[in-house]
């Protein structure tokens, strides 16, 4: 589904991604791993299609196609969506609002109708619930003053409303408290199916107890230094990142 | 001729019309004599900096209409806030409309300056109230009272609050090749009374249209008032608009300020502040775009102890379009626990709009609570890119984002279909359809 050919982008002329290659099929769930600053929310925006990232060599691919000309809007009617590490306070648009928005303008983009306004409340309605994200909730300015865990459950509110194809979360994990981590990994689970797949942006292993990875990547330095199954996030979590940063400049 | 001296060659004119016996016409005469002296302000006083009135000056302009026009409700229905009932006090080419007003009598007073003006049982308020806040030295608003003698007149006696808001509408029909109007409005609510009132100035043709207006407002002790001015007229129309309002003890007055449209728009508002415990609140939105030019100048006197005053203006540039932000809070010396705050934020949307915004704090006590700020900037690329990645274009986020920055100013809206209305101004000013109802 998603093919990462020898991926470098930099911003401002510093080179931040430095040769990644990641393939990511249908019905997988990936986990990325990596010291602060390794590059990892970078590439999670590169995915998204975020101008500030200049893409200097490789590129990344969607079903076969190159998504180097499209703008983030196009990539996310593609099925893209990224979870983000620190969401945007939009004051003045209400989560509703902004929800229609989001659900018409991508239904435009395939030629379908806007959402009849009943059913647009409906499937708020159920997803709210399946998030357990109160009514009163979904009426207040987007994203503004709500606590870090607040915001990260309405990323995956949005990400279940939109049903992407390929969900990135970065770090949807922090700032989430148990029982809250325990929800949102729920709802994460209930959207997962043959058909889509999911990389997993974490420092804890926690969270991938809840969403099991078929597959963990480290990140450093720009480049993936260290491919392994859901065992190697364990390994990471009782050695740290030093013995890959040491294998990783041998 | 230049417009200077056809004024001046006018008033004879109009003396022939009004009552010269009546004592409004010494204060007509005295103000005329200011203008004489004074003429049109230029670049180089400093409150003109940024406002030429050069060009319109060069404007032959009709100082008194010909003949009076008709228009049919219909036609101009949209002006109007139609959606709920309203008083209504219309002009058309400055000539009072009966058709399409709706006045009363019926223990408030909403009508004409022109009855006001003229008519005995008014006297004894003419005489208390009349250009007794408006400034008798700045030009254009002595040369307004000079030719003072219609506009709306409204009285609302202690403890009264109208049934519905009152809108004071001005058509301009094109009648004139070009057309100057001089609307005088009087505004008084007495101690605990209530007002709510809409004004708009709309021209309907592509013809020339100046208008400089004063509006002088008293709220006495716990009266409160919400003004609400709607400016999104023709890119032929300007405005000059002259506001004095004077405030007594524990007294809200609130003036909202939608600046749409037009050619030149200057509004002057001035606050003073003659009593304890109240508060003054000004707000704008301006969104602008083409070559418009909107220059708001506010003053708050804070003449005594225990007042607050609120200035929220923010503003949305595009294209080759000028705006002017000036506010002006004075403190005096007795004027102890002042709050006074004034945040002035714009974004240019485009590489030719500017925007000059400058505070002007004169504070004389030393116990009170100052703040204010002021930002100019583009719309925020982490925002634009948050509503991009969940597949908003990028045309949709950015109308998104500036009706965002704009929307916090119509939270105090206190009439529902007003705000409605303003937001759908607000989404047709940016081009676009947001996808929900506003
Ligand atoms: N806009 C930018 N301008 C300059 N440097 C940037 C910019 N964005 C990211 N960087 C730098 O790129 C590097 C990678 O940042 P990134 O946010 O991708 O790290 P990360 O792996 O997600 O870290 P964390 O675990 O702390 O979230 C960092 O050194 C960061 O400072
Ligand atoms: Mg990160």
């Amino acid at each position: 589904m998603l093919k990462i050919n020898d991926l470098h982008a930099s911003v401002e002329d510093k080179e931040i991604l430095k040769g990644i290659n990641l393939e990511v099929n249908a019905g997988e769930v990936h986990a990325i791993m990596g010291p602060n600053g390794s590059g990892k929310s970078t590439l999670a925006s590169v995915i998204a299609g975020k101008e500030e990232f200049e893409v200097t060599k490789g590129n990344v691919v969607l079903d076969g196609e190159d998504l180097e000309d499209d703008a983030p809007e196009d990539r996310a009617h593609k099925g893209v969506f990224l979870s983000f590490q620190y969401p945007v306070e939009i004051p003045g648009v209400s989560v509703t609002n902004f929800m229609k928005t989001a659900i018409n303008e991508s239904r435009k983009a395939k030629g379908l109708e806007d959402m009849p306004a009943n059913q647009m409340l409906k499937l708020i309605r159920e997803k709210a619930e399946m998030l357990e994200i109160d009514r009163k909730f979904l009426s207040r300015s987007l994203n503004e003053g709500f606590s870090g865990g607040e915001k990260k459950r309405n990323e995956i509110f949005q990400m279940a409303m939109l049903e992407p194809k390929l969900a990135i979360l970065d770090e949807t994990d922090s700032g989430l408290d148990i029982d809250a981590l325990r929800i949102v990994a729920n709802g994460v689970n209930k959207l997962k199916s043959k058909d889509n797949a999911v990389i997993v942006i974490t420092h804890y292993q926690r969270l991938l107890e809840y969403i099991v990875p078929d597959f963990v990547h480290v990140l450093h330095n720009g480049k993936i230094v260290k491919s392994g199954g859901k065992e190697l996030a364990l390994e990471l979590e009782a050695k740290g990142y030093d013995w890959i940063k040491q294998e990783a400049t041998v | 001729m230049d417009l200077k001296d056809k004024l001046v060659s006018s008033f004879m004119a109009f003396e022939n019309n009004v009552d010269v016996e009546h004592p409004v016409h010494d204060v007509r005469t005295e103000a005329m004599k200011n203008f004489e002296t004074k003429g049109f302000p230029s670049k180089k006083e400093e409150a003109w900096k940024y406002t030429s009135l050069k060009g319109l000056q060069k404007i032959d302009f009709s100082i008194f209409p010909k003949q009076d026009n008709a228009l049919a409700y219909k036609d101009v229905k949209k002006y109007f806030i139609h959606d709920i009932d309203t008083y209504k006090i219309v002009f058309i080419d400055g000539i009072y409309s009966s058709n399409l007003s709706e006045t009363t009598h019926d223990g408030v007073d909403i009508c004409l300056m022109s009855s006001a003006l003229t008519k005995p049982m008014y006297k004894q308020i003419i005489d208390v109230y009349f250009n007794k806040v408006a400034s008798k030295d700045e030009s254009l608003t002595t040369l307004n009272t000079a030719f003072s003698r219609e506009g709306a007149y409204i009285y609302i006696p202690k403890n009264k609050m109208p049934k519905k808001p009152v809108e004071i509408v001005h058509f301009a029909t094109g009648n004139e090749a070009a057309l100057m109007l001089q609307p005088r409005n009087l505004i008084i609510v007495e101690e605990n009374a209530e007002l709510q009132v809409i004004e708009r100035h709309q021209s309907l043709t592509s013809n020339e249209v100046l208008t400089n207006a004063v509006t002088e407002i008293f709220a006495a002790k716990s009266a409160i008032v919400d003004y609400y001015k709607v400016q999104n007229d023709a890119s032929t129309a300007s405005l000059i608009d002259n506001t004095y309002i004077n405030q007594k003890d524990k007294s809200f007055v609130n003036v909202h300020t939608f600046s749409f449209g037009g050619k030149l728009t200057r509004n002057n508002l001035n606050f003073y502040q003659n009593g304890e415990y109240m508060d003054s609140t000004m707000k704008g939105v301006t969104i602008l775009g083409d070559k418009q030019h909107v220059d708001h100048h506010t003053l708050v006197h804070h003449i005594e102890p225990n007042c607050e005053s609120h200035q929220d203006y923010k503003g949305i540039y595009g294209e080759n379009s000028t705006g002017v932000f000036n506010g002006k809070i004075i403190v005096d010396k007795i004027a102890q626990k002042t709050n006074a705050f004034q945040q002035n934020n714009n974004i240019l949307i485009s590489d030719k709009a500017t925007i000059n915004t400058k505070p002007q704090l004169e504070i004389f006590a030393d116990d009170v609570k100052c703040s204010h700020g002021c930002t100019i900037g583009q719309l925020d690329e982490d925002a634009m890119f948050y509503l991009q990645s969940r597949g908003i274009p990028e045309k949709e986020a950015r109308a998104l984002l500036m009706y965002a920055f704009a929307n916090n100013i119509l939270e105090s809206v206190r009439i529902p279909e007003l705000k409605m209305r303003i937001n759908k101004l607000i989404a047709n000013k940016l081009g676009v359809n947001l996808g929900f109802d506003l």
